[in-house]
C-alpha cells in the first residue's frame, strides 16, 4: 500500500480548493494519520476478492426514450449566481478542458 | 546527392457523435438542437443537488447497434464511470462516461476515396458518455477563450448522448481521414443512430497526428489537432500539420507531443498548450449507476436491425460498373439506393436500373418534387420497364416517355405497351416502307444527303421514327436508310 | 406542553382518521412546541409554519373526503439535506445557504402524499458529515437530554427533534451511522433499511454507494409507519430496489421466540468500560429474555470498517461535491477567472470536515494511487458481505452497541479520527447495506444518558427488524424512563 506522503496542495488543486498556508499544514497532519489508520487495509489478502460497487446487486436499470417536462427558465435562472439574459455568466475562462 | 527522406503521415481519429433520441441521456429533457438557451434542463441535468442519472435505453441500443455495424464485439458486462475534471459547461463537473469496460471494442470502418479506392480502418472502441453544455466567450477575443473577460453558458446541450468512437491510426493522409469520416456519417445516419449534423455540432472530431519515415513501423511523436468543423477543415488541418511536422524533421528539429488548435482563418494549426497542471481524470465506476449486462438474445435481435450500409453498397455498385462518383451519389441518397437495389431484386439489368434511376428517375423527382421512392412507381415497375428495354421489346425512347407516364399514374408498363402497340418493331419490310414515304415527302434532303450534308440523317431517321410512333428500332432505322441514301 | 405532542405518529394517525382530532390542532400544538423550545435546541434550520398549515388544512380536507391517509396529520422533520420543492435546503452548508430547491425529494413526497405534515427543516452536519451535528454551518442542535451535549450526528437535528416532541417522524439518511448514531444518543428509535430500499432521488448526496434515507421517531411502529410510506422502488433513482415491499408495521411482535440472534465476537464491549459493558450485555440478556436463543457470530473484518469506509466515502463525495462551483447555484466567491472563482467559492463555502473528506477521497481516486486505496476499499467491502452472509447462516438478527459512549460535550473531540470512531459498530452494517437499527436500551455515564442497542438484519429483511425491535421496545419501555431537559 502507497506511504507517500500526501501531497495536499496538488490535490487540492485538483479538488479545485484554495487552502491557506495553516490549512496545508492541518490538513497534511491530519490526511496523514487518517492514511496511517487506513494504511491497515494493507493487511487484507484481498487477491482473490472481487470489488464490490454495489452492495446490493442489481443490472440494466434504464428508462425508455421519452421526453418530458423540463423547469422553468426563470427557475433555472434565477438560481444563478450570475447571469446575463437568458445565460449562465462566468468569469473568463483560461483554457479549454 | 543526398536521397530525400520520405515520410508518411499516421493518423488516428477520436469523434464525438450526438445520438438521436428523443431525449437526454440520464434524464427526460428534449434531446433536439437549438431552442431558447436553458429551456431543455432539468434537476439531472443541470446537476442540482440530490438529483440522479438514469440511463436512456434507446441510447444504448443505439451504441450496440454501431458496434455491430462495424463488426465490433460487444462484451456481456460495461459500465459507466465518473471522468472527474471542472468546466463550467459541465454541470456535474464530471462526465458520465465509460473507461475500462466501454459497450462496444473493436471493429473495422470501411472507406473509399475519392476515386473509389476501398481502405479499411481499425476501431480501438466506441464508448458512451453525455455532451456538454455550450460556452459562449465574449468580451473580446472575436468569440474565442484566448481574450475573452467572460463566458455565457447554454446549458441545453448538457447530457445528450454522445458515442466517442476511438480508431487505430491506421489512416495514412487527411484525404483517408476524411474518407473514414464520411464513412462513419453515412453509416451512422444509415443506421439511425444519429442524423451527424457538422454545423449543428453533432459530429466533433480530434485528430491524432504524427509523422515517420515511410516503411518505418515505429510511431513518431504525434500531436492532437482540435477545432475542426467541417470535413474541409479536417482535410485542411491534417495537411497543414503534415507539412509543418515535415518541415520540422527535415530541418533536423523535433515533434513536441502537444495539443494543436486549428486556425480556419490563418489556414495553420497553433499550440493550445495551457498553463494548467495535467489532467489527473480520476475515472471511478458510477456509484449512481448499476451496470449494463447484454444477452446474446438481445444482440441477435439488434443485429436483424441493421440495414445494407454504405461501404458494402459502394462496393456492390462499383461491381455493378457505377464509377465512384455515381456509387457515391446513389449511397448517400438511401432511398434511392433501397429503390434502385429493390428494382435489381426485382429482376433489373444492374446497369440499365443504373441509368434510369440516375438519370430519368432523379430528373421526374427533381421537377415533380416527389422522391422516386415515394412515388407511384414501384422498384417492380421499374424492374418491368428495364426489362422490356432489355428484351428489345421497346425502345429506350419509348421507354423514357413510358416511364413518364408510370409517374402519371398510368399504370404498369406492361398493360401500357400491350394496349397501345407500343411494341418496338423490327420488321424490315413495314420500316423500308416508311423510309420510302419519308424520302418522297422529303426529295430534297434525299439530294442534300448525297452532296455530302450528311448531318441530315439525324433528321431522317427522327421522321421515321414519328412515323413509326417511336416503335421503330432505331439502330434498324438508322442502318436502312443510310442504304437507301447511298 | 400541551400532550398532543407526545403522541406517537401511529395515535395521532388512528385519532385524526377517526376524527377525534384535526392536522390542524396536531399542527398548530407541535407549531407551538417549535416555538417554545427551538430557539434553545436548534433542531431546525428552517421553521416551515406557513407549509404546514396548508399541509394539514389539505389533510383535513382529503380526511373529511373520505380518504384513508397512512400518516394523516403526522408532524415531521425533514433533514435539510433532502429536497422540498419551495424550500430553502442548505445541506447545512455555507454554500447552499440560500439556495431554494425546485423539486422535491421521492421520499419526502411520499410522507406528504401519506399525510404528513412537514414543521421543519432539521439541522445536520454539512452534507453529512459528521458524528454530532457540531460540523453544520448553520446551527447549533443540543441534546434535548443535556443541552451541554451534541445530539449526534450527522441526522442529529431531526432525532433531537423527534426526542423534544418538535415533530413525531424526523427523516434522516445514514451513511456509516448517521441515523442510528443520533438515534441512540438521543433515546429515539433510528432506522436505516437497507440500501436502495427508499429512494435517494431528492437526497443531497454525499456517498452514494452507502447513503439511506430513513426514519427517526420514538416508537418502533412508528418507525415502520415511515418505512411502508416510503419504501420501495422509483424509477428515479437507478440504485433503487425493484422488488415488493413486506409492510413492516402488520409484522410488529411482541416475543423473540424462534430468533436465534448474533453477537458479534470481535465487537468486545469490555473496552468501552465496565458501566457500558454491562449496558449492553444486560440488554443481550434482555433479547434472550424474550425468546431469543443468543448465537456468538464472527465478522473477523470488523477492525477494517472504517478504513474502508474512510476511503469509499470521501473517494464518492470527493467527486459528488464538485458540481457546488459557483456556476449554476449557490454561493460564488469571484475571481479573476473561473479557476480561482472555483478556489475561492470552495474555499470559502466548505467547512473543514467537508474539505478534509474531499482532500481525502480526491488523493485515494488519483493517479497511482486508486488501485492501492480504492480499489482495495472495495474489495475490503466484498469481504463485510460475505463475512455477514456467513453470520446470518447461524443467525436472524444480529445485536451489537448502536455507539460507544453515550452523547458527548461540544467540542471534546478536537481529533477527527476519535470523531470518525464514534461510527465504529454501525459503519460494518452500512458497508454491507444492511437493515440496521437502533433502540434505546438504557442510560449511562454521569448525568446518566441515553444509549441505543443496535440491531441489525440480513438484506431486505426490515419487517422482520421492525417486528423484533418493536418486542424489546414493548418489553423494556427504556425510552420512557428519561426526560428531556425542555
Amino acid at each position: 500500500m502507497a506511504s507517500d506522503k500526501i501531497d495536499v496542495r496538488y490535490v487540492a488543486k485538483l479538488a479545485r480548493i484554495a487552502l491557506t498556508q495553516d490549512e496545508v499544514e492541518r490538513f497534511g497532519k491530519q490526511l496523514g494519520d487518517l492514511l496511517e489508520h487506513v494504511n491497515v487495509l494493507s493487511e487484507l489478502e484481498t487477491s482473490a476478492v472481487p470489488a464490490t460497487a454495489q452492495v446490493v446487486e442489481s443490472t440494466n436499470v434504464e428508462r425508455s426514450d421519452e421526453a418530458g417536462p423540463c423547469l422553468d427558465r426563470e427557475t433555472v435562472l434565477s438560481m444563478a449566481p450570475q447571469r446575463q439574459g437568458a445565460f449562465f455568466r462566468v468569469p473568463k475562462i483560461i483554457a479549454e478542458p | 546527392m543526398t536521397v530525400k527522406t520520405q515520410y508518411e503521415a499516421v493518423i488516428g481519429i477520436e469523434c464525438h457523435v450526438e445520438l438521436k433520441t428523443r431525449s437526454k441521456m440520464f434524464c427526460a429533457c428534449a434531446n433536439e438542437f437549438g431552442g431558447e438557451p436553458n429551456t431543455k434542463v432539468c434537476p439531472v441535468c443541470l446537476a442540482l443537488p440530490g438529483s440522479l442519472p438514469v440511463a436512456n435505453a434507446e441510447a444504448i441500443r443505439h451504441m450496440i447497434r454501431a458496434g455491430l455495424a462495424f463488426g465490433a464485439s460487444i462484451p456481456a458486462f460495461s459500465k459507466f464511470d465518473r471522468k472527474n475534471y471542472f468546466y463550467p459547461d459541465m454541470p456535474k463537473d464530471y462526465q458520465i462516461s465509460q473507461y475500462d469496460m466501454p459497450l462496444t471494442l473493436g471493429g473495422t470502418v470501411r472507406y473509399w476515396l475519392e476515386d473509389g479506392t476501398l481502405k479499411e480502418c481499425k476501431l480501438t472502441r466506441i464508448h458512451l458518455e453525455e455532451d456538454t453544455g455550450k460556452s459562449m466567450h465574449g468580451g473580446g477575443g472575436d468569440g474565442r477563450i484566448a481574450g475573452s473577460s467572460f463566458s455565457l453558458i447554454d446549458f441545453n446541450r448538457a447530457g445528450v448522448p454522445l458515442m466517442e468512437c476511438v480508431s487505430e491510426p491506421d489512416l495514412r493522409s487527411a484525404q483517408e481521414a476524411v474518407g473514414y469520416l464520411e464513412s462513419l456519417k453515412r453509416t451512422f445516419v444509415q443506421l439511425g443512430v444519429s442524423d451527424v449534423k457538422m454545423e449543428e455540432g453533432s459530429l466533433r472530431c480530434d485528430a491524432n497526428v504524427s509523422i515517420r519515415p515511410a516503411g518505418s513501423s515505429e510511431l513518431g511523436t504525434k500531436t492532437e489537432i482540435k477545432n475542426m468543423n467541417s470535413f474541409r477543415s479536417v482535410l485542411r488541418a491534417i495537411e497543414s500539420e503534415i507539412e509543418r511536422q515535415t518541415a520540422i524533421m527535415e530541418s533536423g528539429g523535433r515533434i513536441v507531443q502537444e495539443t494543436r488548435g486549428w486556425d480556419e482563418g490563418q489556414g495553420e494549426t497553433h499550440s493550445m498548450r495551457s498553463k494548467e497542471e495535467a489532467h489527473d481524470y480520476r475515472y471511478f465506476p458510477d456509484p449512481d449507476l448499476v451496470p449494463i449486462e447484454i444477452g446474446a438474445a438481445l444482440i441477435e435481435e439488434l443485429r436483424k436491425t441493421i440495414p445494407v450500409l454504405p461501404p458494402q453498397r459502394f462496393a456492390k455498385y462499383r461491381e455493378y460498373g457505377m464509377d465512384a462518383k455515381q456509387a457515391t451519389q446513389l449511397v448517400d441518397n438511401s432511398a434511392l439506393a433501397d429503390y434502385y437495389d429493390a428494382s435489381v431484386a426485382a429482376g433489373a439489368n444492374a446497369q440499365a436500373s443504373m441509368n434510369f434511376v440516375l438519370g430519368d428517375l432523379s430528373r421526374l423527382a427533381n421537377e415533380t418534387g416527389i422522391a422516386a421512392s415515394e412515388s407511384v412507381v414501384t422498384p417492380a415497375a421499374l424492374a418491368e420497364l428495364v426489362t422490356l428495354v432489355e428484351g428489345k421489346t421497346i425502345n429506350s425512347k419509348i421507354a423514357k416517355e413510358l416511364l413518364e407516364r408510370m409517374w402519371a399514374g398510368e399504370g404498369s408498363p406492361k398493360a401500357i405497351v400491350e394496349k397501345e402497340g407500343l411494341t418496338q418493331t423490327s420488321d424490315t419490310g413495314e420500316i423500308e416502307k416508311l423510309i420510302d414515304d419519308i424520302l418522297a415527302a422529303n426529295e430534297k434532303a434525299a439530294t442534300d444527303y448525297k452532296a455530302g450534308k450528311t448531318n441530315i440523317l439525324g433528321f431522317l431517321t427522327g421522321a421515321v421514327m414519328k412515323a413509326s410512333r417511336g416503335k421503330a428500332n432505331p439502330a434498324l432505322v438508322n442502318e436502312l436508310l443510310r442504304k437507301k441514301l447511298e | 406542553m400541551n400532550d398532543i405532542v407526545k403522541r406517537s405518529a401511529a395515535d395521532i394517525v388512528r385519532d385524526v382518521s377517526a376524527k377525534r382530532i384535526s392536522a390542524r390542532d396536531v399542527t398548530e400544538a407541535v407549531l407551538a412546541r417549535v416555538d417554545e423550545v427551538d430557539d434553545r435546541l436548534g433542531c431546525y434550520l428552517t421553521r416551515l409554519h406557513d407549509r404546514a398549515r396548508q399541509q394539514a388544512q389539505h389533510v383535513d380536507e382529503r380526511v373529511a373526503a373520505g380518504e384513508r391517509l397512512p400518516l394523516a396529520g403526522v408532524p415531521l422533520a425533514v433533514k435539510d439535506n433532502m429536497c422540498l420543492a419551495g424550500t430553502r435546503t442548505t445541506a447545512a452548508s455555507k454554500i447552499l445557504e440560500n439556495w431554494i430547491a425546485p423539486y422535491t425529494a421521492t421520499a419526502v413526497q411520499r410522507m406528504l402524499d401519506a399525510g404528513a405534515i412537514p414543521i421543519g427543516k432539521s439541522n445536520l452536519d454539512e452534507f453529512a458529515m459528521g458524528s454530532s451535528c457540531e460540523n453544520s454551518a448553520l446551527g447549533v442542535t443540543r441534546n434535548p437530554y443535556d443541552l451541554k451535549r451534541v445530539p449526534g450526528g450527522s441526522s442529529g437535528g431531526s432525532a433531537a427533534a423527534v426526542a423534544a416532541f418538535e415533530a413525531a417522524i424526523g427523516l434522516g439518511s445514514d451513511t456509516g451511522g448517521s441515523i442510528r448514531e443520533p438515534g441512540a444518543f438521543c433515546n429515539v428509535v433510528g432506522f436505516k433499511p437497507t440500501y436502495g430500499r427508499v429512494s435517494r432521488y431528492g437526497l443531497i448526496a454525499f456517498a452514494s454507494s452507502l447513503d439511506q434515507i430513513g426514519p427517526l421517531t420514538r416508537t418502533v411502529e412508528d418507525a415502520a409507519l415511515a418505512y411502508d410510506a416510503m419504501a420501495g422502488h422509483d424509477p428515479m433513482d437507478s440504485t433503487s430496489i425493484d422488488r415488493p415491499v413486506e409492510p413492516a408495521a402488520s409484522s410488529l411482535r411482541d416475543d423473540l421466540k424462534g430468533l436465534r440472534i448474533g453477537i458479534v465476537k470481535e465487537f468486545e464491549t469490555a473496552k468501552l468500560g465496565p458501566e457500558i459493558d454491562a449496558l449492553y450485555k444486560r440488554a443481550y440478556e434482555e433479547l434472550a429474555g424474550l425468546g431469543a436463543e443468543l448465537v456468538e457470530v464472527a465478522l473477523p473484518t470488523a477492525d477494517y470498517g472504517l478504513a474502508t469506509y474512510y476511503l469509499i466515502a470521501p473517494a464518492e463525495c470527493s467527486s459528488n461535491l464538485a458540481r457546488f462551483d459557483g456556476v449554476r447555484y449557490g454561493l460564488r466567491v469571484d475571481g479573476a477567472d473561473v479557476g480561482q472563482m472555483y478556489e475561492q467559492t470552495r474555499a470559502a463555502g466548505f467547512g473543514a470536515e467537508v474539505k478534509r473528506r474531499i482532500l481525502i477521497g480526491t488523493y485515494a481516486l488519483s493517479s497511482g494511487y486508486y488501485d492501492a486505496y480504492y480499489v482495495k476499499a472495495q474489495k475490503a467491502r466484498t469481504m463485510f458481505a460475505q463475512d455477514f452472509r456467513k453470520a446470518f447462516e447461524r443467525c436472524d438478527l444480529i445485536a451489537a452497541p448502536a455507539a460507544s459512549s453515550p452523547a458527548f460535550e461540544f467540542d471534546s473531540k478536537s481529533d477527527p479520527y476519535s470523531m470518525y470512531m464514534m461510527d465504529y459498530y454501525t459503519i460494518p452494517m452500512s458497508l454491507a447495506g444492511l437493515p440496521a437499527l437502533s433502540v434505546p436500551c438504557g442510560y449511562a455515564g454521569t448525568p446518566a444518558l441515553p444509549m441505543g442497542l443496535q440491531l441489525a438484519a440480513p438484506l431486505f429483511e426490515e419487517a422482520k427488524l421492525l417486528g423484533a425491535a418493536h418486542a424489546y421496545e414493548r418489553a423494556t419501555a427504556h425510552a420512557a424512563k428519561g426526560t428531556v431537559a425542555v
